[in-house]
């Protein structure tokens, strides 16, 4: 008696639980991202209507979570195609082999500099420069003249004036991080670090924190200087609650203060639908999906055909010359880093 | 016969124990051997620094220490709220009680916000104090500190005392305290001779979670104590994420799991030795209205600290949500229901509510279910290994997110179990960490009651309505309904592994609030702002209907 | 100089209210040392309420409790060295027999020796010699109650409260433990307050019965008085009395009621000519046939019930509309049920009441 209405409800939770294999009719195309992807639903529409498939997302924690999982999950892919890995973690996704190489046509219209991946298993889809920024209302209320440089950061007058993100935790901390690697070398860095340290840097756990909990521009916090993106103040303006004509935030993207941080995409080895990954990364790398990037996910666009949006054009910076660190150099040297950042600043 | 009735037990416990087996031992175990052996064979050099260094060390004894202190603070401050929940009546204590729950599923981005509304060197507080003494500096300054991230724990945890330990402490015989003041017992003897033994079963669940919560505490930690305190479990994401050193990973994972199974056990020992029956019917201590200017004063104080701990933050977000760049607006709420972005992952906020609490009243049942099934067996005399099987339950609560989250990735992607993608897998996520709760909160109360008693409405081979007819012992349903609650909360908070399960189309209002918070500009942290407080509304609301449903029924005569 | 009273406990003027309603009203009594008194009434009339005042457990709102001619109001419920047995007992659940009895003792700060010495002592008064590592949820009703009486008794109250200790008992139980218990209250010597709603139970216990009714101290007399003299309508109605005749008596004392006319052998006290009469159903006797002119009572009536009971007979009557039950001894033999008979009442069966 009790034995059959336990194997009942045994048998009633294998039946919920084969609901998740239900058939479906048409192509899927599944795509594994990280937490901050964000896409125009027509754009989306497009694609499907044009392929007579279905584009689902499959949404899995930060960037390197999201890796992880795609690593780990290697042979029986999660997946058909992945959007996310930035430069930061190109080596470690190249490493672990879960991509297949396509030379997709598009790859003509985007610049040479962004395409870090020689065997084009992973392709640039679009960028965006880690970089400091800062309250401009604060700084004409104060009086004292905005950072110009990564360098200003660590003199007297700027004590107490700046928030960055922990790079064991958040990814444009690691950025940023890197920045002062490219900027001051590997001898130099640590020594840079330790002044912040003296000038009463906040570190932050990550940019959620740093930007809406610190920020003066965005929150109660007493820090005009916020490491984030160049693209953020175009955001602010578009995300503003009363229509702005002025940026109230600006990007200090001067030579070598900034960190490009590229993401790329790239078809998981073991889809069974390579076709039509293979059109989702060239529709990915073509205008339409291009276009919609700036105002979706405010990074730029890798497409140099793909125009910007007017608020873009109005407010947004481009480092030109931005801090540089391999890839490779990232991988190998990411622990060692972090330790002696760790140990420099936190310790 | 006797073998009948001992496999009847043994039933009990075979549904909770499968569903453990598939939804937790099989991945973590799997993610674990991957860990240690991913090309098939051990790489001890990935551990290396665990025996090199002495950070490990310091990590693991910090995260002890900050959680030992903090559930001790949780208790002091909060024991007398429960007092007072328990003995008196006063205006609007349902809906208080509801609203003391709300802490436990805001998010932590929401809750430091909060906090440092309040607290911050540009908060509330520091402002007021600022220009009251006309100060150069803010006088507080906890932000970033050891203090802030305690306070909050405090302010999560709060309420896990407050109900656990209240609603049993409601429930203790009355006459119990009046024959110890006969027998000559002054107040505070009393006390501690006879309600504070009694009360140590449900005192007891209550530190064990929050010592567990506070154990693997991530986000508060990360947020509010600022980076220089870390975490067992923001040093296993760390590793995985960051570094990935996946061996290292799980191996604290696995030390992780080691220190908190100790303690189970040894509360699971504890618990079952001071097993005692003292259940009966008339037994409801009823709570009365104030009458003594004593009274009076510890009701005030305690409702006080209430309101400045507890919910002037949750205020705080409130007013936020409201407030604009010249002065009060609706903007934020407007744009929640009007101005969609045209992102395909953007959900209505009546979507997002209607999800979260889908998955929370899934979460609700599922948990709610093994949970009486576990402790019935757990409560039996008869059942073996009780001490041993009581601990293992409770592992999901101490395991590190990160790491049954990447569990699930790797096991829960073949058929029968291919349930990456299916909406069974939020809920089955939620109810991993709320069934270990609904456990904790059942089983004292479940042990009050005598053997045959129990035996009398034992769970299984009777029909669900007679199930419910039999349980319907007023100190049972009262548990049952508190277990609810907070599997209810735990779902709708979205804790632990459910991060790596949220699935993108049926966002959640969790999920919406830090879609909100990923980028910039005053428009999205309003958003974010009037979406918690969205959260907060639903929630409170939840738990005053829960609340109704276990009010007691019009007061026995006790004269 | 005014001599010291010789009162124990004397309760003046005593009320209380809760929310707004009437619980006690004006309860005035007092209490000689040694005695046993019952406190019998209805649930709901206001026992409980007196005996938690009387406790400290409750604030009166007026009247005054002395114990020793001291006003007690203001001493805390733990400083009136009075034990206090509860209804279902409240023993300590977490500790065993021996334990929860030597609690008080501890509270009295004895050595560990004599606690253990006065603990043996106890349990072996109450019969349970050998229970000392007993848990509670072990034990039988009966053995509950003694551990209860046990423990309320070890500390020496001066004041031994009782809380219908004998409720939850079934009744063969309880009829053997109501005079276990007055035996060893006796040979304690401790005064004692026993609350009941039995009245055999507070019969066979009490030195005097104080009658609760609304809140109001009906009666408060030894144990015979209240049966013999019950002193209105509720009480007697309440000590299961069931010919209770409303009517007028006259000036030759006649009562009055209906076709009833019945001689009250002694000159009525009461002054007012309303009154209820009570006819005892032990003093009636059948005759056959009626004697007229005779001054003593009769009434005739038809039998609707007849029970053997072994030492009488309990028959019902029907008399006028009214039913009238009686005790009839076996000689001589009752006629059936449907039959007309005649009884004589003695003049010590009739009992007029207030109204």
């Amino acid at each position: 008696m009790k034995s059959t209405r336990a194997k009942a409800g045994i048998a009633s939770l294998l039946i919920l639980l084969s609901f998740s294999t239900a058939a479906w009719a048409e192509k899927i195309l599944t795509v594994m991202t990280h937490d901050s992807f964000n896409v125009s639903k027509s754009v989306i529409e497009t694609f499907e209507k044009n392929n007579g498939a279905t584009v689902r997302f499959m949404k899995s924690g930060d960037a390197g979570a999201a890796l992880v999982q795609a690593i780990l999950s290697k042979k029986n892919p999660l997946a058909d195609v992945f959007f996310g890995v930035d430069n930061t973690f190109l080596s470690r996704a190249l490493q672990a082999d879960i991509f297949v190489p396509y030379n997709s046509p598009l790859l003509a219209k985007i610049p040479v500099r962004l395409q870090l991946d020689k065997t084009n298993r992973l392709l640039p889809v679009d960028y965006g420069d880690v970089c400091l920024n800062y309250d401009k209302k604060w700084f004409a209320n104060h009086k004292i003249s905005p950072p110009a440089d990564l360098a200003d950061l660590i003199k007297p007058e700027y004590m107490g004036l700046t928030v960055v993100e922990n790079p064991a935790t958040s990814s444009p901390g690691m950025a940023f991080l890197l920045a002062t690697i490219g900027r001051f070398g590997e001898d130099g860095y640590i020594e840079y670090w330790k002044q912040l340290r003296k000038n009463k840097v906040i570190i932050a756990g990550g940019w959620e924190d740093a930007y809406f909990g610190h920020f003066t521009a965005a929150s109660k916090g007493d820090r005009p200087v916020v490491v984030s993106y160049a693209s953020s103040p175009p955001a602010v303006v578009h995300y503003s609650e009363k229509p702005l004509t002025k940026a109230p935030t600006a990007a200090l993207v001067s030579s070598n203060s900034a960190f490009r941080q590229i993401e790329f995409a790239g078809i998981l080895k073991g889809t069974k639908e390579r076709k039509l990954a293979e059109k989702f990364i060239d529709f990915m790398l073509d205008i339409q999906f291009q276009e919609d990037i700036p105002l979706q996910m405010f990074v730029f666009p890798a497409n140099t055909e793909a125009r910007l949006p007017e608020i873009f054009i109005k407010f947004a910076t481009v480092a030109d010359k931005p801090a540089m660190v391999s890839p490779k150099s990232i991988e190998t040297n990411r622990d060692k880093w972090i330790e002696a950042w760790t140990t420099a600043v936190l310790r | 016969m006797k073998s009948t009735g001992y496999s009847g037990k043994w039933l009990l416990l075979a549904l909770p124990l499968l569903y453990l087996t598939l939804f937790y031992f099989y991945p973590l175990i799997k993610i674990c051997l991957i860990s240690f052996f991913p090309n098939g064979t051990w790489e001890p050099e990935k551990l290396h620094s665990l025996f090199s260094t002495s950070i490990y060390l310091k990590i693991i004894w910090f995260t002890t220490w900050q959680a030992l202190l903090s559930t001790l603070l949780t208790l002091i401050f909060a024991l007398p709220g429960a007092y007072i929940f328990a003995r008196y009546n006063f205006f609007g204590k349902n809906l208080l009680q509801a609203v003391m729950t709300i802490p436990f599923v805001l998010p932590t981005v929401v809750t430091a916000a909060a906090f440092r509304a309040l607290l911050g060197n540009n908060g509330l507080l520091n402002s007021w104090l600022v220009t009251a003494f006309d100060l150069a500096a803010p006088p507080i300054r906890i932000d970033q500190t050891f203090y802030f991230f305690v306070l909050a724990h405090i302010f999560y945890n709060y309420t896990l005392v407050l109900r656990i330990v209240g609603n049993f402490w409601a429930g203790l015989d009355p006459h119990l305290k009046s024959a110890a003041t006969m027998l000559g017992a002054s107040p505070t003897k009393t006390f501690f001779r006879i309600t504070l033994p009694l009360l140590l079963p449900a005192i007891g669940s209550a530190t064990l979670l929050i010592f567990i919560f506070c154990f693997t505490s991530f986000g508060v930690i990360l947020i509010l104590g600022g980076p220089g305190n870390s975490t067992i479990e923001v040093e296993i994401y760390r590793q995985a994420v960051q570094l990935f050193n996946l061996p290292m990973a799980a191996t604290l994972s696995l030390i992780q799991i080691c220190i908190n199974f100790f303690l189970m056990w040894l509360h699971a020992r504890l618990g079952k030795n001071s097993t005692i029956g003292f259940f009966g019917d008339s037994a409801q201590e009823t709570a009365t209205r104030t009458k003594t200017t004593l009274q009076k004063t510890i009701v005030a104080i305690n409702l006080l600290f209430m309101i400045l701990l507890l919910l002037s933050p949750l205020l705080a977000l409130v007013i936020r949500s409201f407030s604009g760049k010249n002065g009060p607006t609706f903007a934020y709420y407007l744009a929640l229901f009007t101005t969609q972005t045209r992102s395909v992952f953007s959900v209505p906020p009546i979507s997002a509510v209607i999800n979260s609490v889908g998955f929370g009243i899934g979460a609700m049942i599922i948990s709610v279910g093994l949970g009486l099934l576990a402790s019935t067996y757990l409560a039996s005399k008869k059942g073996r290994h009780t001490t041993m099987w009581d601990a293992i339950i409770m592992l999901p609560l101490a395991t590190s997110a990160v790491t049954l989250g990447f569990g699930y990735i790797i096991t829960l992607n073949t058929p029968p179990l291919n349930l990456r993608d299916s909406l069974a897998l939020v809920p089955i996520a939620h109810s991993l960490v709320a069934f270990p709760f609904v456990v904790r909160c059942i089983l004292p109360s479940l042990r009050q009651i005598p053997d045959n008693l129990r035996e009398a409405a034992l769970l299984l081979g009777a029909p669900p309505l007679k199930i419910w007819q039999k349980v319907d012992i007023p100190i049972i349903k009262k548990a049952v309904a508190t277990g609810g609650v907070f599997a209810f909360s735990i779902s709708m908070g979205e804790f632990g592994a459910s991060t790596f399960v949220t699935r993108p189309h049926t966002a959640t209002i969790p999920v919406a609030i830090f879609r909100f918070l990923g980028q910039p500009g005053d428009l999205n942290y309003g958003q974010a702002m009037a979406m918690s407080t969205i959260l907060m509304l639903v929630t409170s609301t939840a738990f005053w209907l829960i609340g109704r449903l276990d009010t007691p029924r019009p007061e026995k005569d006790i004269v | 100089m005014q001599a010291k009273t010789k009162h124990l406990l004397k309760v003046t003027q005593l009320c209380n209210s809760y929310e707004g309603s009437p619980l006690l009203q004006d309860i005035n009594f007092s209490l000689e040392s040694g005695e046993i008194l019952c406190l019998l009434g209805p649930s709901g009339s206001g026992k409980t309420t007196l005996l938690r005042l009387l406790a400290g457990l409750e604030n009166e709102e007026s009247g005054t409790i002395f114990f020793e001619d001291t006003d007690i109001s203001l001493i805390p419920p733990h400083k009136r060295n009075f034990g206090m047995m509860f209804q279902e007992y409240a023993l300590f659940p977490h500790k065993n027999v021996a334990q929860n009895v030597a609690f008080g003792l501890e509270m009295q700060q004895h050595t560990t020796g004599e606690i253990e010495r006065r603990v043996q002592k106890m349990l072996t008064l109450v019969g349970l010699k050998g229970f000392d590592d007993r848990k509670i949820d072990e034990l039988s009703g009966g053995e509950k109650q003694r551990v209860a009486l046990a423990r309320s008794l070890a500390p020496e109250p001066q004041l031994l409260l009782l809380d219908e200790p004998l409720g939850s008992l079934d009744k063969t139980l309880r009829d053997r433990l109501a005079l276990e218990i007055r035996t060893i209250l006796k040979s304690f010597q401790v005064t004692s307050i026993f609350v009941t709603h039995d009245q055999s139970e507070a019969f066979s216990v009490a030195d005097k019965v104080a009658i609760l009714h609304d809140g109001i101290l009906q009666q408060f007399d030894t144990p015979e008085n209240i049966y013999r003299y019950p002193t209105n309508s509720s009480v007697a109605s309440f000590l299961g009395f069931r010919n209770l005749l409303r009517g007028k008596v006259d000036s030759n004392s006649i009562f009055h009621c209906k076709s009833f006319r019945l001689h009250l052998g002694n000159t009525p006290s009461i002054s007012s000519t309303d009154a209820t009469l009570l006819i005892r159903p032990e003093g009636a006797t059948l005759k056959n046939p009626p004697s007229a002119g005779s001054n003593r009572s009769s009434i005739t009536g038809k039998i609707t019930k007849r029970q053997f009971q072994g030492s009488t007979y309990k028959i019902t009557l029907i008399s006028d509309g009214e039913n009238l039950v009686f005790e009839l001894p076996l000689d001589p033999p009752v006629p059936n049920t449907g039959c007309l008979i005649h009884l004589t009442l003695s003049p010590s069966s009739l009992v007029l009441l207030a109204r």
